[in-house]
């Protein structure tokens, strides 16, 4: 009976009232045949000090590895204390979607503030207020466009993230959405002379991912003209949000739809999810974005309030002439990315931007200065690069397990064979780096 | 109260972090590239942290009190369960990690997966769906490959009209089409089914028991008709609450389902998210199931693999990990008798309200309930007084109004849902402030009309903000 908190003499009462006289003539309307006649067959319950002994000993299962080059779409970063203690108020997290505006005004607000520096942050007219993570959100992108351009097709530049494009991969076959791919070229970029070529065979969308599956920052100036002068829609990803601390505001280059991953924005690896899902836009498409988006009003005393706006297109009220099925999406964790941002300020984000971009830089050159060759010979990539190694996976695994050290995500998935993705972030100290370095060179 | 922004201040924030690089000297990118400025509010962390616990106030969750949002299931949250989610074992784990590496972590998943296996009476079981209605997208995904291996092209997805709006959201995302069937006294009535189900009816969604809180006693005839056409059998778990332990869908004759692991597994919903969506199949579905799936050899090891012929992946990685962890917890501290209990309560308190409110609101539907019953504020329009009135005044008295207008069948629906963890006294006390609210209604209309009077702001020009759309600072 654990969290109830009846009584004997409370139940007795309740059921005078209905005028039954056990629970069980509450269940009679259950036929008969398919009432389970038996206890569920799971493990006894625990209580909390059990329980707590029980993780602990489950946990004892996995190993502790302290030195972590690993990123490939989700990315290990300082979490300021700030987040977590918002996060962790009751108000915030035991609540539901704000239905009722006058008792959500905290959430509501803190959304709009959400969708408001995101905005700011990569120059979108409009952001909602979250999906469930960077993949579905490209995906409702896509979509987005299709209810655009109504051609059918999309482009993809095959450096986007191997699990975003397995997701693809799912969704449009049965829209009837064909996927292309462009290749990259020798230095991992999209070769703009033949995007060009390939956009004139009428595509909704092209999506691209920058900085890309390989870290290199992809030429979004050119790509934004070339866009424009096909008549193709813009669609860009971004997996690491910490690049934006140094990289100029995508919709500066005539992005329409951004698709981002906001894991790097206070939300911790936690094994894959929650993540946050960014979705955002140019203000003339704000009708076909789907999700929730909050919207600044006065209230009957002409007091400032914030509620949920444009319900219209939402599967609740539309059902199935809805932009979207979404309904629950990653509210609290859109406050965290809020909480996150505003706790580094402008300088204090930027400042973590940089040392990413310059820490993953000096371990390049280290193993550069030490003889080892990059994949790509294109410096133009942010806190993760692809380093050519010649060695098996499992024995590059085993060599760097020796000192505790987990990184290089092989590129087999893109017939790179040779080919380790490495990943630095304010979190790997020089001393890090330098094991990293020395354990790469023996053997 | 002011935003970031109105409160940002140049120069304020004070945030450092360590360069060990210092020395190092690194190219810079040229300026096709490089930002300028970052336009996020400076503010000190004092000022931020002020901003956002005076926000928290402004805000409502079960931690505070009663929720009766019907289908919502906001049930108590467990501090435990948060206390353990916060582990840095669990937060810092990078998904990409070798297994050898996560054996404890991979160990959680796959009892999990045995769990809800269990209680649903299901053959096997994908954790990656990070909601209810990106579950049945799920489903149907895997419903649909399945059809598409029999080289069958079915589009007709048949709902009752007291469905979730999800359900015809989700089909129309995989392109199928949606028919509505007509309730009968609530539920779905059999003939008319055998009326619309033939060789093009891809499946019948359905919620059990239903949002009116029925259970559907017709299930089993259901299941037959739509198997003498070849069509499947999808179950919305939203309402599992209300016979968890008592019964299994599996054994009812659906072939997949997805559960709301936020709601009937308690972990916090989040201010409308992040949530789980888990999804269940019957053995002929399983090899269609999103990779990676988790399983165990015999010797314990735990690793990935993919089904034979997977419909791909339906989100990054392998879903929302510390929900899971929650609803995994969960389930060890309540075991079999606990989760009886779960059902029996809520579905007891449920129908305690019910009785007690009936006079006052009257619902078409009369019948027993399981978790969650509507009630009608239907014989109030005579003195000028709507649903949302009543629910607005609900606020002045301390309570989270339920959820309203919904299921659509009933005309001025209040559907409230109590939870197992609500006390007989806070029922009551709910219950009354219900029954003041109807005599008001009769002796000071304008009272209840003009409601709430007592939170942070009065009703919010919703009109005005579709208008003059603002949706940034």
């Amino acid at each position: 009976m654990k969290f109830i908190p009846h009584t004997e003499k409370d139940i007795e009462e309740m059921l005078h009232e209905i005028g039954i006289s056990s629970i069980d003539e509450l269940f009679e309307d259950i036929p008969e045949e398919i009432k389970l006649k038996r206890d569920l067959n799971l493990p006894p319950p625990l209580n909390e000090l059990e329980l707590k002994n029980e993780i602990d000993e489950i946990l004892s299962l996995n190993l502790k590895l302290k030195r972590i080059f690993l990123g490939g779409g989700a990315y290990f970063h300082f979490i300021p204390a700030t987040v977590n203690y918002v996060l962790s108020r009751g108000e915030f997290y035991t609540s539901y979607t704000p239905y009722q505006p006058e008792l959500s005004q905290g959430i509501l607000q803190a959304l709009f503030e959400f969708q408001s520096i995101l905005s700011d942050l990569t120059h979108a007219d409009v952001t909602n207020s979250s999906m469930y993570d960077g993949a579905t959100s490209l995906v409702e992108a896509i979509f987005m466009a299709e209810r655009i351009k109504k051609r059918g097709k999309v482009l993809v530049s095959r450096s986007l993230n191997p699990e975003y494009n397995e997701v693809l991969k799912t969704y449009l076959p049965p829209r009837e959405i064909t996927l292309d791919y462009i290749d990259f070229n020798e230095n991992g970029e999209v070769p703009l002379e033949k995007l060009k070529e390939k956009v004139k065979e009428g595509y909704s969308s092209f999506v691209i991912q920058s900085p890309n599956y390989f870290g290199i920052i992809e030429n979004l100036k050119e790509i934004g003209k070339i866009l424009k002068e096909s008549d193709t829609l813009f669609i860009l990803t971004i997996t690491e949000g910490i690049s934006l601390g140094i990289l100029k505001p995508p919709f500066d280059f005539g992005v329409d739809i951004l698709a981002m991953e906001g894991q790097s924005f206070g939300i911790p690896l936690s094994f894959g999810g929650p993540y946050l899902g960014i979705l955002q836009t140019k203000k003339e498409y704000i009708r076909e974005i789907p999700g929730r988006i909050i919207g600044e009003t006065k209230d009957r005393n002409g007091k400032r309030a914030y509620v949920m706006t444009l319900r219209a297109r939402e599967q609740d009220i539309k059902r199935d002439k809805a932009t979207s099925n979404i309904c629950t999406n990653n509210s609290l964790n859109a406050l965290a990315a809020l909480v996150y941002l505003s706790t580094l300020g402008p300088s204090g984000f930027k400042k973590v931007a940089e040392i990413n971009y310059k820490k993953a830089h000096y371990l390049a050159k280290r193993l550069i200065d030490e003889g080892f060759e990059l994949k790509f010979k294109n410096l133009k990539f942010f806190n993760e690069f692809v380093l050519k190694l010649n060695i098996e996976p499992i024995r590059l695994k085993e060599k760097l397990s020796l000192v505790g050290i987990e990184g290089g995500i092989p590129l087999r998935y893109f017939g790179l064979d040779d080919s380790y993705l490495f990943t630095v972030t304010e979190m790997n100290s020089r001393e890090d780096i330098e094991l990293l370095v020395c354990a790469l060179k023996e053997g | 109260m002011k935003t970031l922004k109105e409160l940002s201040k140049k120069g304020s924030n004070k945030f450092e972090i360590e360069d060990d690089l210092a020395f190092f000297e690194v190219e810079k990118l040229n300026e096709d590239y490089l930002r300028e400025e970052v336009e996020i509010p400076d503010v000190s962390e004092v000022t931020l942290i002020r901003h956002f616990i005076n926000l928290s106030k402004l805000n409502y969750g079960v931690d505070l009190n009663f929720y009766p949002l019907g289908s919502c299931t906001m049930k108590y949250n467990p501090k435990i369960n948060e206390e353990v989610a916060k582990k840095e074992d669990f937060l810092y784990l990078h998904p990409l990690l070798s297994i050898e590496y996560v054996q404890g972590t991979l160990k959680i998943l796959w009892e999990l997966q045995e769990f809800l296996k269990e209680i649903t009476g299901m053959d096997a079981f994908t954790l990656q769906p990070a909601a209810g209605a990106h579950g049945e997208y799920t489903g149907l995904r895997i419903m649909w490959e399945y059809f598409k291996d029999k080289g069958e092209r079915r589009k007709k997805v048949i709902l009752p009209d007291s469905a979730h709006g999800t359900n015809p959201a989700s089909s129309s995302m995989l392109g199928l089409e949606v028919v509505e069937i007509e309730s009968k006294d609530g539920m779905v009535d059999p003939e008319k089914l055998k009326e619309v189900v033939d060789e093009n009816t891809f499946a019948l969604m359905l919620t059990n028991p239903n949002t009116l809180g029925f259970f559907e006693k017709d299930i089993l005839k259901i299941s037959e008709i739509l198997k003498s056409k070849g069509a499947l059998l999808y179950y919305d778990g939203a309402n599992l609450n209300g016979f968890i332990g008592i019964a299994r869908p599996g054994d009812m004759g659906f072939d997949c389902v997805h559960l709301n692991l936020h709601k009937t597994f308690s972990t916090p919903h989040g201010g409308g998210g992040p949530g789980s969506g888990p999804v269940g199949v019957k053995e002929f579905l399983a090899k269609y199931l999103p990779f990676p799936v988790i399983e165990k050899n015999e010797d314990d090891f735990f690793y990935f693999s993919k089904p034979e012929r997977t419909i791909g992946k339906v989100r990054s990685f392998f879903g929302n990990f510390t929900v899971l962890l929650k609803g995994y917890l969960y389930i060890r501290e309540l075991g079999s008798e606990g989760l009886k209990e779960v059902a029996k309560l809520s579905v007891l308190n449920a129908n305690y309200i019910k009785e007690k409110l009936k006079k006052y609101y009257p619902s078409p539907f009369d019948r027993v309930v399981k978790h969650e019953c509507v009630l009608s504020g239907k014989i109030y329009k005579e003195y000028g007084v709507k649903t949302l009135d009543i629910a607005k005044r609900l606020m002045d008295y301390g309570f989270h109004p339920p959820t309203i207008y919904f299921p659509h069948i009933v005309d001025e629906a209040l559907m409230i849902e109590p939870t197992e963890t609500e006390s007989k006294e806070t029922l009551d006390e709910f219950i009354e402030a219900m029954i003041k609210i109807s005599e008001e209604i009769k002796t000071n209309p304008t009272l209840v009309k003009n409601a709430p009077h007592t939170t942070y702001i009065s009703r919010p020009d919703e009109v005005r903000a579709v208008k003059e759309l603002k949706v940034k600072w």
